[in-house]
């Protein structure tokens, strides 16, 4: 079980640092022999692709940058280089064609200075060059190892700017080459001249030493002999180099032979070397096509693959949706059958409800609408009976007003008209035709003259008692004036009773004027009108026309006594049938 | 009506005398004028004018006793 569960650690540990090399590299770092064991099982360690893509891009860019900035440099150096030596060439070949002086001498030498200097920058900065060349090839190859598509084409490009630049470089460099070949051809030539000059120079002075090496100024100083010495060396000289052109005329053939072979050679290996970097150039170029070509059609690949990825995903959100939609309809139908049930439930018992209430409502209503139609008819009928009692009472006050006027006669002014207070009762008793009839009872002289007060009556009386009683013995057939004279005579000697109480029944005795005279006083006198008048009204003849007067306003009065007592009782009575016992 | 007694009676008092004021000025001047100052006319006179207001006076008062008849024909 201790030897499964170590290598199962172990084997876990080996596949995890497989997965992960960031923690491969922490085992190999930390556990001794593990990177033998972890090797053994995987391999090298893949390249530190840990750095991150994006430094690695940078790292790069840095080193193609720094690399194209050397190149130019040293293409710049080259190419100043190049410049300095043909300057150099130019000034050597101008030295050697005219004649030597030492201005010249002075410049060549700076152009010289300046070749070599210039030789100099340039290999340094073609030195460099190949280095920042060199490392942007071994970046180039580590950010390949990344294979992360996104770095190609920058790997790409940068492969090409290398091969540009080395291309470049290279051209330069064979320029330079090339100059520098003609510029030691022409050194040489010069040097040559330079030596046969020197030679010559030394010739001369051998056979003239007097005389100084400088060519052009010597017309003035030079004797015939040194002229002819000169001329004789000359001369020797001329033939030496005839001979020596004709030999080499000769030899000519053989030497050129020999120089085409020579020439032949570093032309093959100028040629080989020149095939060689154009042969590896033109690999380069054919790599870089390719893998150019091999991105485009990776790119092409990829994006047919997404417009192929995206047809299909086209087609399955298509048959997603088509799914879907079919889905949605049968879910659709179920919650809507599911909700039509539902809904079919809760109206029925909404209905139900709302049916329960409205029943209860009217209920309700009803029990409320009787309650209030039976308080109104109690309302009513209160109303009513107050109005009832309101009327009674409106005719007790109209009666007691009536009343009331009888009382307003003075001693001998009648009472206020009772046409007024019969108005009002009549306006008061609408309905009751009793009170009507009575109302209407109230005699025309009353309503429109009054009535006098039985004071007014009595005290009129007290008169009309002397009168009577002197014209008692006058009626239709005793009317002369003797009888009227026998008339005073007998008022004037006959004394009765100022009062007499009338008896219960009248015989014929009682109808004597002067003592029904004092039966009436008494009566008056104790305010028995009624019986006073009725006594009165048993007067015949004069007598009788003389108390008429009176006799009619005792009646009105009487009358209408009698008329507003009746009224008032039957007010009296309705107001105490409507009034409400407490 | 009791003072229509009282008013009578002034009436006839004031009739009476002025007939009998004016009877005695006629006989007086019949007396005069055609009877040679005798005293029969004035006497006369008086008489008249007196006999004339009682007779007055006493109408007046019968007065309200007296119908008034009308005759009525028959149709």
């Amino acid at each position: 079980a201790g030897l499964v569960t170590v290598g199962g650690g172990i084997g876990g540990t080996i596949l995890y640092a497989k997965w992960d090399n960031k923690f491969r590299a922490a085992v190999e770092n930390n556990v001794p022999y593990s990177d033998w064991l972890l090797g053994l099982a995987l391999g090298p360690p893949s390249p530190k692709s840990g750095l991150p893509i994006k430094k690695q891009v940078r790292i790069l860019e840095e080193s193609l940058t720094s690399s194209a900035k050397a190149t130019l440099q040293a293409i710049g150096a080259q190419e100043a280089a190049l410049q300095a030596i043909t300057r150099h060439t130019l000034k050597l070949k101008e030295a050697m064609e005219a004649e030597e002086k030492s201005a010249q001498w002075k410049d060549l030498e700076a152009a010289l200075a300046d070749r070599t200097g210039a030789v100099n920058d340039a290999e340094t900065a073609l030195s460099k060059a190949n280095e920042a060349l060199d490392s942007l090839k071994s970046v180039i190859d580590k950010s390949k190892g990344l294979k992360v598509s996104a770095v190609r084409p920058l790997v790409l490009a940068a492969e090409e700017n290398l091969h540009n630049m080395v291309v470049d470089l290279d051209k330069v460099v064979t320029k330079v080459h090339s100059a520098e070949s003609e510029a030691k051809i022409v050194s040489q030539y010069s040097e040559l001249v330079n030596e046969a000059k020197q030679q010559f120079q030394r010739e001369v002075s051998s056979l003239t030493p007097e005389i100084q090496a400088n060519w052009k100024g010597l017309t003035g100083k030079l004797s015939s002999d040194d002229l002819n010495a000169l001329i004789a060396h000359a001369h020797r000289r001329i033939d030496q180099l005839n001979r020596e052109l004709a030999e080499q005329r000769v030899r000519e053939q053989i030497h050129i032979d020999a120089a085409l072979e020579q020439q032949k050679l570093e032309d093959q290996k100028a040629l080989e070397k020149a095939v060689s970097t154009a042969l590896q150039h033109i690999k380069e170029e054919a790599r870089l096509e390719q893998e150019r070509k091999l991105s485009e059609l990776r790119e092409v690949m990829e994006a047919e693959m997404r417009t192929q990825l995206r047809r299909q995903a086209a087609a399955h959100t298509d048959h997603v949706r088509d799914v879907l939609k079919v889905q949605e309809q049968e879910l659709r139908v179920d919650a809507e059958q599911v909700l039509s049930s539902k809904m079919l439930e809760q109206e029925t018992r909404y209905r139900q409800l709302s049916q329960e209430q409205l029943d209860n409502f009217t209920l309700d209503m009803n029990t409320a609408y009787a309650r209030l139609k039976g308080m109104e008819e109690a309302i009513d009928s209160h109303v009513v009976a107050e109005e009832e009692a309101r009327k009674a009472h409106q005719l007790w006050l109209s009666v007691e007003a009536l009343n009331y006027t009888l009382k307003t006669a003075n001693a001998d002014i009648p009472t206020v008209p009772l046409e007024g207070a019969a108005q009002a009762v009549r306006d008061s008793c609408h309905d009751s035709d009793f009170a009507l009839a009575l109302s209407s009872a109230l005699p025309e002289e009353s309503l429109h003259r009054g009535v006098y007060s039985e004071a007014s009556l009595r005290a009129r009386f007290n008169s009309l008692r002397s009168l009577a009683r002197r014209v008692a013995l006058i009626d239709e057939s005793h009317n002369s004036l003797y009888q009227y004279f026998l008339s005073y005579l007998q008022a004037a000697l006959l004394f009765e009773e100022k009062q007499e109480a009338p008896p219960a029944q009248l015989c014929s005795e009682d109808l004597d004027p002067f003592k029904l005279l004092s039966y009436a006083s008494y009566c008056l006198e104790h305010g028995d009108l009624e019986l006073a008048a009725k006594l009165v009204n048993q007067l015949r003849g004069e007598a009788r026309r003389v108390v008429e007067d009176w006799l009619t306003e005792a009646r009105l009065t009487l009358e209408t006594r009698q008329v507003v007592s009746l009224l008032s009782a039957y007010a009296n009575a309705v107001g105490l049938g409507t009034t409400q016992a407490p | 009506m009791a003072d229509e007694h009282g008013r009578k009676w002034d009436r006839c008092l004031a009739d009476t005398a002025v007939k009998t004021v004016t009877g005695l000025g006629v006989g007086i001047m019949f007396s005069v004028l055609f009877f040679k100052r005798r005293t029969w006319p004035v006497s006369l006179g008086s008489g008249l004018g007196l006999g004339m207001g009682y007779a007055n006076c006493q109408h007046d008062f019968r007065s309200p006793y007296l119908i008034h008849g009308r005759v009525v024909k028959d149709q």
